[in-house]
């Protein structure tokens, strides 16, 4: 099991190249891309202000990174995740374990789910004013709904013939919770969770890009685009990328380790 | 986004369900009808009673809370008007195309890669890189090459629908069992018929949950590609009645938004159900 590379991938069973020709194999095109990047840079085949020179992008990342804005982002990304995932969790966990609460506010929070995301950003922004607040409560809002989604799902999925043995052994409504459902529900709960710092990171980008200008990736963007800055833009667009992909990566180690005892 | 969407996809409540047996059967069945009818019902019901009551009483701002009654008044309006009707019009269309576009490049991307593991080898990299950096990210990139126009905005949408459909198609046709191509290398299935026989109707139904996530995202992406950059459409309402202070608007905005994401995820829910069906009997 813990030879895959990426569980979600399916099965990954290279058997005609090894794994060093596969790994070059995925290399390439990239490669290929940042070569013909450079030869029509240097070679003046493409408007400069369209395609810099790779160089200009590397200089912009030296004095983006040191001005902290890559900091801001993902302090103001944790911040909102911590918010959005603690009350999903809470929200979850009631509907999952109580039928009643499900049933009086499953209906209201799937009608709510239908409202795409960035439509809320007007509302929020007349709401909680231009300041960090609303960028806080919708970063929270994107991440709150996929974890309330699969925490519910979760705690529902608890198989009935485990939870008859907790009510054979007559634990108490906490034990119930603690060594039953929580446990039970973990890899779903993990799911949502990981969803959510996905959904928590797109959302730092839209509430940078749509609340008020400041400081973060976001302003970073858009100040390349306002002075015509390809390399800044380029670059914002590389880190957003990198981070998204160093945060996915963590939560799937986060994740792994976490259910480790399921397999062993 | 990633592979791990796919497993939000799954993430619907089942319908409750209540068994009831001997003489109040009936009597049982019909409270039970009522209570799932009503209980929904309940907290929408008891928090406009709040929201109407707040507003009457003043207890916020016009501007934050607009009365309830404005807000129905201002949708009628815009009904009426057909102001509604022409944005929402312009909506679909744009999502239309973008998805129209990004659901066949990915199909196509998906298969090449499901069928090929070369061609896995070399794209899939690349995609789950470009994958990683969000829709809006994009925005102010082809920005610049593409001007603000309607462009941009099918180019970003289309992005938003590639990524789902490209991986669901690739997991899918990975997911096809073995035993099957067994039986088809059996009956010495050419290479048409083990596509037209085996492949197509097995990976069907995870295809179509990518393509019913990826009308989701593409949804998603009109509504920001629409608050960025527009003069016409759902989008372009919320951002004129943020401008004007107007709360009545947004909200109005807001709800039909959310009927027409319900919407179409609803009716493909009702597809992808069917094709489940028909693949369990299959």
């Amino acid at each position: 099991m813990s030879a895959l590379p990426n569980p979600a991938a399916g099965p990954t069973a290279g058997r005609a190249t090894g794994p060093a020709r596969r790994a070059l194999r995925g290399v390439l095109p990239p490669l290929l891309l940042l070569a013909a990047w450079q030869a029509a840079s240097t070679g003046g085949l493409a408007d400069p202000r369209l395609l810099p020179p790779l160089e200009r992008v590397a200089a912009a990342a030296w004095t983006q990174l040191t001005a902290g804005n890559l900091r801001d982002s993902l302090l103001r990304d944790l911040g909102g995740f911590a918010l959005g995932a603690s009350a999903g969790l809470g929200l979850g966990l009631l509907l999952g374990l109580s039928p009643l609460a499900g049933r009086l506010l499953r209906p209201s929070f799937d009608a709510l789910k239908g409202i795409a995301v960035f439509a809320w950003i007007p509302l929020i922004a007349i709401w909680f004013g231009f300041g960090e607040a609303s960028k806080l409560a919708f970063i929270a809002l994107a991440a709150f709904t996929p974890v309330v989604l699969n925490v519910d799902e979760g705690v529902r999925g608890v198989p009935a013939p485990l939870r008859e043995v907790a009510a054979a052994l007559a634990w108490t409504p906490w034990q119930r919770l603690t060594r039953l459902v929580l446990p039970a529900a973990l890899p779903s709960i993990l799911t949502g969770l990981q969803l959510g710092l996905i959904h928590a990171w797109l959302a730092t980008v839209g509430a940078e890009y749509f609340l008020a200008k400041g400081s973060g990736l976001g302003g970073v963007l858009i100040e390349g685009r306002d002075r015509f800055d390809m390399a800044q833009v380029l670059l914002g667009v590389l880190l957003l990328g990198g981070v998204g992909y160093a945060l996915n990566r963590l939560a799937d180690l986060a994740a792994r380790r976490l259910t480790r005892w399921r397999t062993a | 986004m990633s592979g791990a969407a796919y497993a939000g996809a799954a993430a619907r409540p089942a319908a409750p369900g209540r068994r009831a047996g001997g003489a109040g059967r009936i009597a049982a069945r019909l409270r039970a009808g009522i209570a799932t009818l009503l209980l929904p019902l309940l907290v929408p019901a008891a928090l406009l009673l709040l929201w109407s009551v707040a507003s009457d009483r003043g207890w916020l701002p016009a501007q934050i809370l607009p009365a309830p009654g404005l807000v129905r008044d201002t949708l009628l309006d815009l009904w009426r008007s057909s102001d509604l009707t022409r944005d929402a019009g312009i909506s679909l269309g744009r999502v239309a195309q973008g998805f129209a576009l990004g659901g066949a490049l990915g199909l196509l991307l998906g298969a090449a890669m499901g069928l090929s593991r070369t061609a896995e080898d070399y794209l899939k990299p690349l995609l789950t890189a470009l994958a990683q950096v969000p829709t809006i990210g994009w925005v102010p990139l082809l920005m610049l090459p593409l001007g603000i126009g309607e462009t941009l905005k099918v180019a970003i949408i289309a992005k938003a629908a590639l990524v789902p459909v490209v991986l669901n198609t690739l997991a899918g046709i990975r997911a096809v069992p073995p035993a099957l191509f067994e039986v088809a290398a059996v009956f010495r299935y050419t290479r048409a018929q083990l596509l037209g026989r085996v492949l197509l109707p097995a990976a069907v139904p995870p295809l179509f949950a990518g393509l019913r996530l990826g009308l989701t995202n593409a949804w998603k992406a009109l509504v920001a590609v629409e608050l960025l950059a527009s003069s016409e459409g759902l989008g372009y309402q919320l951002v004129w009645g943020r401008q004007m202070m107007q709360m009545d608007v947004v909200i109005a905005a807001m709800v039909v938004i959310a009927a027409f994401g319900l919407l179409l995820d609803a009716g493909l829910g009702r597809v992808e159900r069917r094709l489940q069906r028909w693949r369990v009997a299959a």
